[in-house]
């Protein structure tokens, strides 16, 4: 337990930093709001128009779509933390350096807090109000009791996951220098590849196969489905199975990265 | 406490000449050339020193702190400071070192200073009493209590150094590495600084090791300087020494009645010459003071005559010339 408290102590300072932006997040619940309907309203289009039967209900898919804004701190890629990146660009990661505790736990803290903070602020009024709406956009509880433990788990996991993934974005900039080239990478493909774009079930057969075979669907397509009972219990804990798998090779392979990239470093000026 | 041997690193650092058509060329091509950082480099520091390390810009001594505390993995050379080998055993290592980079922050620019303290004491694993007896010294010392409440982005560049010089002592380092701690600062809290300095080497037994461009500071604090230049010790000694060995240089200003002709003394060098004053630099090495002033006032008519040390500054500028660096 005293091994942790530094990462604790992290994580509660992140979560207090980030909690006292209270108009930021009123901004984001309602930016969420729109994007939201408009989603909606655009796969409401597409399904009137389908000639057969789309693999994924309307209602699973509005479901999909709220969880989506309302956890959009857990699952996208983009959301960053500049700090980071100004320690790496500037040099400043020398005091990062100067303590004695590692780096990549240190920085894996103040990511999931982050992304912590602000999903609490934001997910309850979206959570709320999605539930007030009228048909057909109100959101819908899952089928059952278990399933939302199923869900709890995965998103959960799937939060831990992507912060191991965002990870990545941080040791990538000690080698490209540039936030924006390496956040435009891992966002663009990440959040394609998690269905953040369109939905997994409604890709084409060939794409969901190699979707399949990386860790980004993991983070959010798999959570949300869990939720609106789209994927069966036995499946869900093959997912959660997956997920534990994925986060162990993740972390390890960034520890790996993190430890290469910062025997190179050069700090400059100063 | 500190050895250092044989200390080398060098950096790659990419070439290109203005304009665009060499800018395109380096798309493809990319020339290097390597700067020698530190070359060869060897000294040791004994428990409880305030050491100076000067040297002009460029000439790797921030390169040598982030070294010696863990930063930077030297290309060749050895370091053992407390038994450990700063880039091998950092985690291990950190604990006994408080480290204070003056043009970086190590404190978070959003939240109280008091909060940024809180997790230092938690990473650093401090206990609570220490803690607390720690920040009650510094606070007290370094008058810090009319603004520790405050979000760093709302202070000032002194008060925010003063915080980042505590914030380096919390968990009681056995040894303090100040990069440059007084720059930008006004002189009424670089004296709060250096006084600061020498209480805590005193009463904490702190070894220090100082680098900066303010000779002042140096010579407040320093018992000893390590001169760098171009990646090589050049001289490793008292303070006092360096003077006694640069410093036999007199300056003599001298106010006289109205005098059309030029002077001209036998020994001393004219810096600027005036009909009613001149200035000029003595060697008391080659010519005594006292002859100088026979000399003059058989050629003027003396109205006043200020004699000065050479300052530190100009010895420095001195020494560096004489190793042209």
């Amino acid at each position: 337990m005293r091994m942790m408290k530094p990462y604790f102590s992290v994580l509660k300072l992140r979560l207090l930093h980030g909690m006292q932006y209270r108009s930021a997040a009123l901004a984001g619940v309602a930016t969420q709001f729109f994007w939201g309907f408009m989603y909606i309203m655009i796969f409401e289009a597409f399904y009137d128009q389908a000639l057969h039967n789309p693999p994924m209900s309307l209602k699973e898919l509005i479901t999909y779509l709220w969880l989506q804004q309302s956890f959009l701190a857990f699952i996208m890629l983009w959301f960053r933390d500049n700090e980071l990146f100004d320690l790496i660009t500037t040099g400043n990661i020398a005091y990062e350096l100067c303590r004695p505790c590692g780096i990549y736990g240190y920085w894996y803290a103040k990511l999931l807090a982050q992304r912590l903070a602000s999903a609490l602020l934001r997910c309850f009024p979206i959570l709320l109000v999605a539930f007030l709406l009228p048909q057909p956009y109100r959101m819908t509880l899952p089928p059952d009791a278990l399933t939302f433990l199923y869900f709890c788990a995965a998103l959960i996991l799937g939060l831990l996951l992507l912060t191991a993934i965002s990870m990545f974005i941080y040791i990538s900039v000690f080698v490209t220098l540039s936030p924006t080239g390496s956040l435009l990478v891992f966002g663009v493909f990440g959040e394609f590849f998690a269905g953040l774009v369109i939905p997994l079930p409604l890709m084409p057969p060939w794409l969901q196969e190699m979707t399949y075979l990386l860790p980004f669907r993991l983070t959010a397509d798999f959570p949300f489905r869990v939720y609106s009972g789209h994927i069966p219990h036995n499946e869900a804990l093959a997912g959660i199975v997956f997920q534990l798998l994925w986060l162990a090779a993740l972390v390890l392979l960034g520890r790996l990265a993190l430890t290469k990239a910062l025997t190179k470093v050069v700090v400059q000026g100063g | 406490m500190i050895a250092v041997e044989g200390l080398s690193k060098s950096f790659k650092v990419a070439k290109r000449s203005t304009g665009l058509r060499q800018a395109t060329k380096a798309l493809f091509f990319r020339e290097h050339t390597t700067v020698n950082a530190l070359n060869d480099l060897s000294f040791s520091i004994n428990p409880g020193e305030i050491v100076g390390y000067i040297g002009p810009n460029g000439a790797g001594k921030s390169t040598t702190i982030k070294v010696m505390s863990g930063i930077l993995v030297p290309d060749r050379g050895t370091c053992t400071i407390m038994g450990y080998t700063p880039w091998k055993d950092r985690v291990a290592y950190v604990k006994n070192i408080g480290v204070v980079f003056g043009q970086r922050s190590q404190l978070w620019w959003d939240v109280p200073v008091i909060d940024s303290f809180e997790l230092l004491r938690d990473i650093y694993k401090v206990p609570d009493k220490e803690y607390k007896a720690n920040l009650d010294l510094l606070i007290e010392t370094l008058e810090l209590s009319t603004f520790i409440k405050l979000p760093v982005r709302q202070l000032s560049l002194g008060q925010r150094m003063r915080c980042e010089i505590a914030a380096s002592l919390l968990h009681s380092p056995k040894i303090l590495f100040l990069d440059e701690p007084t720059i930008g600062l006004d002189a009424v809290s670089k004296i709060a600084v250096r006084k600061f300095i020498k209480t805590i080497n005193l009463e904490k037994d702190v070894t220090i090791i100082l680098t900066t461009h303010d000779m002042f500071d140096i010579e407040a604090l320093a018992d000893r300087v390590l001169l760098i230049g171009k990646g090589k010790l050049l001289y490793d000694g008292r303070l006092n020494e360096l003077r006694s060995r640069f410093g036999s240089h007199k300056t003599i200003t001298v106010d006289y009645r109205v005098m059309e002709k030029p002077i001209a003394i036998s020994g001393a060098e004219l810096l600027s010459w005036t009909p009613e004053r001149c200035v000029m630099s003595v060697d008391t090495g080659k010519v005594t003071v006292s002859e100088v002033i026979t000399q003059l006032s058989n050629q003027v008519d003396l109205l006043d005559v200020a004699i000065e040390a050479r300052p530190i500054e100009e010895i420095i500028v001195q020494l560096y010339k004489e190793y042209q660096i």
